[in-house]
């Protein structure tokens, strides 16, 4: 069999069924794609050679039981976790197998992988590009065929900006759809573990493996994500039945998603996706998210207040080395959190910020009275050129600006590819109701099915 | 008492919960005296990627308590994180509640040493978690997490002490109520159950508080804690009667010297930059439902049984002092009770008799007890030992009549019983007598 | 608003963090800019807005209070720095405050 890194979850595990593959040759061939590859991309941190299952690449900041672990910082270099996490528990027992631990963004505080301090990946479709981040070697190792999928984690749009970045399909769950346990937490009422994936089935898929509580993250609902089986099939063929299922959902477009700062090429691909969306039925409405303008603000306060505290627990007595090994971006997080949280600044900073975060998440409630979706730009602008706003915290904050209300009302959200402008990949981000994965995906897979964007590769021969 | 300055002490105790996992993991909570490192995880060991998991058992104890203190429950109640740096505190934060604990508003009244009972307000009982444990060895610190997230009540009252007698029947009383409820072992010395106590002076007849108090900590003893605050009034008053001004500071008891010594100024407050645990969804609490569920489990408190105790047995003071000490004393007095009042034997003489017979409820059924006043009150010695002994002493003063019973003359029996029965003056049984007499002479 | 170099020791001491003067100079000038742009909340009319801590949308999650194994002593204590007979162990903790 010729290309099988180029299989998606979902054909893998049919040319596995149908022995038309084996698991030996499915390791080796990612194997070697990783050893020729990585030097160039710099996506993966470790490699672990003796994977025999189906081999995924795991964000270095969850716990993979006795494989180094770095979080992408000097602090952690010879940490080694003495316990699994629970989706790596999960995903063990569905014949998963881990390739390797993906470079990010130290502590996942970033947008550009730039703040790795092992040195940022590179985007496969043009090595000077930013792959995106903070799970930016996940993204790339998906996007250049060295795993069959990845795990990454979203705080603020940490799973969706670099799968759009670097042209793959990246989902982060609503909050309490999978459980945290042993990912290393940045913003803990934020932080959510989501796929990285080929298509937008083999999310559905993986989210079905890892979602459901342990018994460890208190925030965790119990019952994993089930796709409904009225809808299961229908959505990996041309069926005619797409045509029905797309008519009776309502998309929602805010204008806030389309106002400055973002560039006219992305949104011409966007407008152009949305735009197919409702030829193939579904009906598009006009919603308001009014204090969408506050959303990187509150953000930033809630995000670093939590990081503050998350971590404190680094003193390099039970693990780690000193304090002074944090990395650039995450002194300045703790910093800001700590200032936020400090005697006479609490209130003006960390409540008010928690306050504009009930604005934001009613803002939500109310446009999902009038749709089921919502759609628009996953970023600004394509990947940047490495090195373009490393030295302007502020600029790069900003670039999260379409993901980050999603994260803060905790619903979930997928960036699907829709195109490309300036020869970037752009994706689309769909947002659904809390706890309605269903529907997302559903937009997502029918989408995905009448385009061919996820056929298109980055020529990584050169 | 000194006339010019009044006393005005506030407590705040720390109890850890006898739960057998710790609060937010399910390590075993049984750590004490365990090899180091031994009861840990990835949670209370603050390991990257570790969540707490709230312990069920752990928030009905704390209610209970609070319910004993007769707090209000609060309907919403969430954890906060409390920040500060220390290497006994592994997450770098205490789980813990500032701004909606599961209990507030409670009191308990207190005597002093003259008798004279005050009610004193309870601000709070809330949940929170231990730390680890630190060793200091030369200039080195050893560090034991097994203690790490066991599960701690702190109850802090109002500042309404004014003596350190108040003090001690306060912490007494809260040590009988846990041990009541069955919610910790609440040992001092063990630390189980700690006392902070904050005090200050100001002058007659001021009503604001005063600007400063001394916290006085780590004191592992009622009489040891007595003794420093003693001490601390008079130094205090001491201190402003030369003009000079008190400060916030934390003071320890040297037993040796009988003082307290400073451990610790604070130039500036501390800032734990408390704020809700992102990590716990809050917990709602049907306050009517729960005070109903909990009350029902809740056992007879200390206070209703002194006072029933009293309505009911019409003991003094005393008796009811020592026959409340704690729940297995009360319920073998009362089941004694119950028994004598079969033999007419009264509740008061029951008493009288387990205390000044420093009776042993471990040793003996409250039916043995009852035989027992029985006996002594028609005068018979019930207590075999010291019949076997009386006969003993009879057979090494009569050796011919037994050997004439060895030899068969079984009148010479009748000689020997005769004996034990004029020893005794005839407060023996004579079945028994015989009963004893054949055991020893055919052994 | 402005975060002096000063105020910026401060939460640095808060944080436990050691930071050079260069440091101190840097995040001095960002964090303010940051502030700056933060700022902007004040604008939002959140009078009678409760805060948002929590969007699981659960509450009451409790576990029973039964027994799992803990991790074995080498296992806790495999990352650490310095141990010593099964503890960890730290400078003189008397210098920490």
């Amino acid at each position: 069999m010729t290309d099988i890194t180029s299989l998606t979850l979902t054909q893998t595990l049919a040319a596995l069924k149908d022995k038309k593959l084996s698991k030996e040759e499915l390791n080796k061939a990612y194997l070697e794609r990783i050893k020729k590859l990585n030097p160039s991309l710099n996506a993966f941190l470790f490699v672990n050679e003796d994977s025999g299952e189906i081999p995924v690449a795991i964000k270095d900041l969850i716990s993979v039981k006795d494989m180094p672990m770095t979080c992408g910082s000097k602090i952690l270099e010879n940490y080694i976790p003495p316990y699994n996490a629970t989706v790596i528990d999960r995903l063990a027992s569905q014949g998963v197998s881990f390739c390797g631990k993906t470079n990010l963004d130290e502590f996942a505080m970033g947008s550009s992988g730039e703040n790795s301090a092992y040195g940022p990946a590179k985007n496969p479709w043009n090595l000077v590009k930013v792959p995106g981040g903070s799970s930016s070697g996940s993204a790339v190792a998906v996007a250049a065929d060295m795993a069959v999928f990845a795990l990454g984690t979203d705080t603020g749009g940490s799973i969706r900006q670099p799968a759009s970045l670097c042209g793959v399909v990246g989902l982060k769950p609503s909050y309490g759809r999978v459980s945290r346990y042993g990912a290393q937490a940045m913003a803990s009422s934020l932080d959510q573990i989501g796929p990285i994936t080929k298509s937008v089935a083999d999310a559905r898929l993986v989210l079905e493996w890892i979602s459901g509580g342990g018994g460890h993250d208190s925030n965790c609902h119990a019952k994993p994500f089930v796709t409904l089986s009225e809808t299961k099939g229908i959505y990996s063929s041309a069926s005619p039945q797409n045509d029905r299922m797309l008519k009776e959902i309502k998309v929602g477009v805010p204008k806030e998603y389309f106002g400055k700062g973002l560039d006219s090429e992305v949104e011409k691909v966007i407008r152009d996706a949305i735009k197919k969306l409702g030829d193939l039925g579904a009906e598009i409405v006009e919603v308001a998210l009014p204090h969408t303008e506050y959303a990187v603000a509150a953000y930033y306060i809630i995000m670093a207040s939590e990081v503050s505290a998350n971590l404190a627990r680094y003193d390099g007595i039970r693990f780690g080395k000193n304090r002074d090994q944090f990395g650039d971006e995450a002194k300045r997080r703790i910093m800001l959190g700590t200032f936020s949280l400090s005697s006479g600044y609490y209130d003006a900073y960390f409540t008010k910020a928690a306050r504009v975060r009930t604005l934001i998440k009613k803002d939500f409630d109310i446009a999902f009275e009038k749709c089921d979706v919502i759609v628009g730009p996953v970023s600004p602008t394509v990947a940047w050129n490495l090195g373009g706003k490393i030295n302007d915290p502020l600029t790069m904050y900003l670039s999260d600006a379409y993901t980050i209300p999603g994260s803060l009302t905790g619903i979930p959200g997928l960036s699907v590819p829709c195109g490309f402008a300036d020869g970037m990949p752009v994706g689309l981000q769909i947002l659904g109701k809390h706890m309605d994965e269903e529907t997302v995906l559903n937009v997502g897979e029918i989408y995905e099915n009448v385009t061919d964007w996820k056929d298109k590769k980055p020529n990584m021969s050169s | 008492m000194n006339k010019v300055y009044e006393t005005v002490i506030g407590i705040e105790v720390h109890v850890e919960l006898n739960t057998k996992t710790k609060m937010f993991c399910r390590c075993s909570a049984d750590y004490f005296g365990k090899k180091p490192n031994t009861h840990t995880c990835p949670v209370c060991l603050g390991i990257p990627g570790a969540l707490p998991y709230i312990n069920e058992e752990a928030i009905k104890k704390c209610m209970r308590i609070g319910l004993a203190l007769n707090c209000s429950v609060n309907e919403q109640s969430y954890f906060e994180r409390k920040n500060y740096f220390y290497p006994d505190l592994a997450k770098g934060y205490q789980i813990s509640q500032l701004v909606k604990p599961l209990n507030i508003n409670g009191q308990l009244e207190v005597e002093d040493e003259s008798g004279v009972t005050s009610m004193i307000r309870i601000n709070r009982v809330h949940q929170e978690e231990d730390t680890g444990k630190l060793t200091h060895v030369g200039s080195e610190t050893l560090i034991d997490f097994n203690r790490s997230g066991v599960p701690l009540v702190e109850i802090v009252t109002e500042p309404d002490f004014h003596s350190s007698a108040q003090v001690k029947d306060y912490a007494k009383k809260l040590q009988q109520i846990f041990r009541y409820l069955g919610v910790s072992n609440a040992d001092m010395e063990r630390g189980d159950m700690r006392l902070e106590a904050n005090v200050s002076v100001r002058p007659v007849g001021q009503k604001e508080l005063p600007p400063y108090r001394v916290e006085l900590k780590n004191i592992n003893s009622f009489r040891f804690m007595q003794a420093a605050i003693e001490y601390e009034i008079k130094r205090q008053i001491w201190v402003l009667e030369r003009g000079e001004t008190l400060t916030q500071e934390t003071r320890g008891w040297n037993e040796t010297k009988k003082e307290t010594y400073l451990q610790r100024s604070k130039e500036e407050a501390h800032d734990y930059r408390y704020f809700p645990e992102p990590d716990l969804p809050e917990l709602k609490i049907d306050t009517l439902q729960l005070r109903e569920l909990l009350r029902k489990q809740l056992p007879e408190l200390p206070a209703q049984k002194v006072k029933r105790f009293f309505d009911e047995y019409g003991l003094n003071k005393a008796q009811i002092a020592m026959m409340a000490d704690s729940k297995e004393m009360a319920e073998f007095f009362e089941e004694a009770v119950k028994v004598g009042s079969k033999y007419k034997v009264e509740s008061i003489k029951v008493a009288n008799f387990i205390i000044n017979k420093k009776v042993n409820i471990e040793d003996i059924n409250p039916e043995q007890l009852i035989k027992d006043i029985v006996n002594q009150n028609t005068g018979m010695i019930s207590d075999e030992k010291e019949l076997e002994k009386v006969v003993k002493e009879v057979i090494d003063e009569n050796s011919k009549a037994v050997e004439d019973f060895k030899a068969g003359k079984e009148v010479a029996l009748q000689v020997i019983i005769g004996s034990v029965m004029k020893k005794t003056k005839g407060k023996a049984e004579i079945k028994k007598v015989k009963e004893i007499l054949e055991g020893v002479l055919k052994s | 608003m402005k975060l002096s170099k000063d105020k910026v020791r401060h939460v640095a001491k808060l944080a436990n963090l050691p930071l050079t003067s260069e440091e101190e100079e840097k995040y001095s000038e960002q964090l303010s800019k940051i502030l700056d742009y933060t700022d902007q909340l004040s604008k939002a009319d959140t009078e009678k807005v409760e805060p948002t801590y929590n969007v699981s949308g659960l509450t009451n999650i409790m576990a029973k209070d039964e027994v799992s194994e803990s991790l074995p002593q080498e296992d806790a204590t495999k990352n650490g720095t310095n141990i010593k007979d099964g503890f960890f162990v730290t400078k003189g903790v008397f210098n920490y405050e």
